[in-house]
């Protein structure tokens, strides 16, 4: 057989039905739902006379509208109180696993879905939303899906997909301390833009790549979506094998001998080519800050915000322009001499342990910068756990942090936790978007660690500009 | 769905590169259970401005979007889609489109015409000037044309999305002439793989 890449193993292996002219109807193998993307669907289901096919694939929770405190009382919303009970009466009805607010197994659905062990190597695995790309961490063609496509995995547990491009990102080299894959991920994103990866599931590779954690690997496949691509994954190894093993939903005994042999086989054949390949240098990558209303508009800390008339291409400067005005930003300002409001740490893109430990670590012994609100939202009820039984909650607290419940929270403020008019926020989420974190809020997305040391100085900094 | 093959009317110039989903529906309005009423949504910040173009009296009425370069970009909200249709939109113009949001669109008949950014460029000078100028959308062909403009381009569609735009075929019942395929992939998963 001709050599594969990662990306084509996995497809190959769950086509269910190919024909010329025709996408592919793929096999999913988990289907994730949460309370926002999924109650739209269930009505299609009623309304066709069709059922869920196979809900023992199918795993929901509450995420997006739960709030971060007082949870022992109902929601506040009625709008969002009556969101979330659809989702538990959808998932009675159709006999589907939930983990509503408060559960033990609750929190954001693409942290609880590898900590409890559903994500494992070689699988596809969709949610509706776009998010979804993180479970790729795992080597799973894992990517986000629209309403309608939920609805089409409830009645058929498939999905008519066109096969996708290929593209490898390759990092090569020793990532610099204080380096993190948010930073990667930032940096990758400045360099092939918010469309770069648009028709393509991308596969990370190199040195810089495979050194990472599975956590580091999430961070960086997770926002996969903000440069383009579906998807985006990494080649399951010893660093994932030992991650999944023992966890809830791993399998066991002779299961997981037959399982990691299979994993084995699925890395990228020598000699197998993409369709697009770019490569970064890991020396090269030092800690970033967005400064414009798109992830792909970032600069390394140490720069100032571009000038837009520097810009060569028209669409880019008057993007540039625009965003300028919206975060209240003048061109050549110093990064470092920015003010800050509020820091939100959380989010599927960092509010895992490791993301906590890193941030913790930084503001041991220090104190949150006068006036400035603090955020810490644990991905899940997991992660709040293990945080607390390392005393990390306190680390926090003592800072002057706010240690709050699981959830979305601030990523997108479809809670109360939002940033109000001109308010401008350090956020570990992935979308700087106009309005994302709250109307008029000016998001910069930053890594744990630069969120934590920007938290403490007022401005935007790293930990080594504490010492 | 309904069949969609030819779409003819006025357009909107929204002349903006990168439109991302937040932009285009609120993640306020995703708390709602229902599918409709989500135009009252579209925009909706953009749309406080009084200058913005979808407030200018000129374009109401208008069943066709041009936008600027890489739309749709960001969330898998298929909520955007919806407030465009129940805005009244039957088709966006851009030189690039989201992949979610793409796929999105045309489950919901809602077409994503993709031209060159010339002519996306053309076609958003030549709506700015004359607001009342007629655009053609050809399915069937994948054609586009503004004639009173001298204006005209095709867009990419695969075929399987094409026939089934042209006929308003569902999806799901497409697929479900597959199920003992389904059936016999299901029997042939192996053990080890998680499930409830």
């Amino acid at each position: 057989m001709a050599p594969r890449t990662l990306t084509e193993k996995i497809w190959d292996a769950h086509v269910v039905h190919a024909a010329e002219n025709e996408p592919d109807l793929l096999f999913i193998d988990l289907h994730l739902l949460h309370e926002v993307t999924s109650p739209q669907a269930f009505d299609g289901i009623r309304l066709a006379g069709r059922t869920v096919r196979r809900p023992d694939l199918t795993v929901a929770t509450a995420d997006h509208n739960v709030p971060t405190m007082d949870i022992d009382k109902p929601v506040a919303d009625p709008i969002s109180a009556q969101q979330l009970k659809v989702l538990d009466d959808n998932t009675a009805e159709f006999g589907i696993t939930c983990y509503p607010m408060g559960h033990a197994n609750q929190g954001i659905v693409h942290i609880i879905g590898p900590e409890q062990g559903w994500t494992q190597p070689g699988m596809t695995i969709v949610c509706g939303d776009s998010h979804t790309s993180t479970h790729g961490a795992f080597g799973a063609i894992a990517f986000g899906i629209g309403t309608s496509e939920v609805e089409h995995v409830l009645a058929t547990q498939t999905l008519s997909q066109v096969r996708p491009k290929t593209m490898s990102v390759t990092v090569e080299g020793d990532l610099a301390p204080g380096v993190t894959a948010k930073d990667v991920a930032l940096a990758i994103i400045g360099a092939i833009g918010t469309g770069g990866g648009i028709g393509h599931i991308i596969e990370y590779r190199g040195s810089a790549i495979r050194s990472l954690s599975m956590e580091g690997r999430m961070t960086l496949c997770n926002m996969s979506i903000e440069g383009g691509a579906r998807a985006g994954l990494v080649a399951p190894d010893e660093t994932t094998f030992a991650y999944v093993k023992d966890r809830d939903r791993a399998p066991e005994g002779d299961d997981w001998d037959a399982a990691v042999a299979y994993w084995r086989t699925l890395p990228t054949d020598d000699g197998a080519t993409f369709d697009k390949e770019v490569v970064l240098d890991a020396a090269s990558i030092t800690p970033h800050v967005t400064w414009g209303t798109n992830p792909a508009q970032v600069a390394p800390i140490a720069g100032n915000v571009p000038d837009p008339e520097a810009m060569a291409d028209p669409g880019d400067r008057e993007a540039a322009q625009r965003a300028l005005a919206y975060m209240g930003l003048e061109a050549g300002t110093p990064l470092r001499e920015i003010s800050v409001d509020t820091v939100f740490l959380g989010s599927c893109t960092n509010s895992r342990i490791e993301d906590f430990r890193a941030a913790a670590a930084v503001l041991e012994g220090r104190s949150v910068h006068k006036g400035l609100r603090a955020l810490a939202v644990p991905g899940s009820h997991r992660v709040k756990a293990q945080a607390e039984a390392e005393g990390l909650d306190k680390v926090f607290t003592a800072a002057g942090f706010e240690w709050r419940e699981p959830g979305c929270s601030m990523c997108l403020a479809m809670n109360p936790d939002k940033l109000a008019v001109g308010e401008r926020c350090a956020s570990t989420s992935n979308r700087n978007f106009e309005g994302r974190q709250g109307r008029g809020g000016r998001t910069h997305l930053v890594s744990p660690a630069v969120a934590a040391a920007t938290a403490v100085a007022g401005t935007f900094a790293t930990p080594e500009d504490l010492r | 769905m309904e069949p969609i093959v030819i779409v003819t009317g006025r357009a909107v110039p929204l002349d903006r590169t990168d439109v991302d989903t937040d932009q285009i529906i609120p993640s306020d309005w995703l708390k709602r259970v229902e599918r409709t009423g989500f135009g009252a949504g579209l925009f909706s910040e953009w749309r406080d401005d009084r200058d913005f173009v979808l407030n200018n009296p000129d374009f109401v009425g208008a069943t066709i979007l041009v936008a600027g370069h890489n739309f749709g970009t960001g969330s898998s909200r298929e909520h955007a889609v919806w407030a465009l249709t129940d805005f009244g939109f039957q088709a966006v113009v851009s030189s690039r489109f989201a992949d979610i949001f793409r796929n999105n669109s045309t489950k919901q008949g809602l077409l994503p015409v993709q031209v060159s950014e010339e002519l996306d460029r053309a076609l958003l000078d030549a709506v700015t000037k004359d607001p009342t100028l007629e655009l053609t959308i050809d399915v069937a062909r994948g054609t586009i044309e503004a004639p009173a403009a001298g204006l005209a381009g095709t867009f990419p569609l695969d075929e399987f999305t094409r026939e089934r735009l042209l006929n308003g075929w569902d999806d799901i019942g497409l697929s479900l002439r597959h199920v003992d395929k389904i059936t016999e992939f299901e029997r042939g998963r192996a053990a080890f793989l998680p499930s409830a």
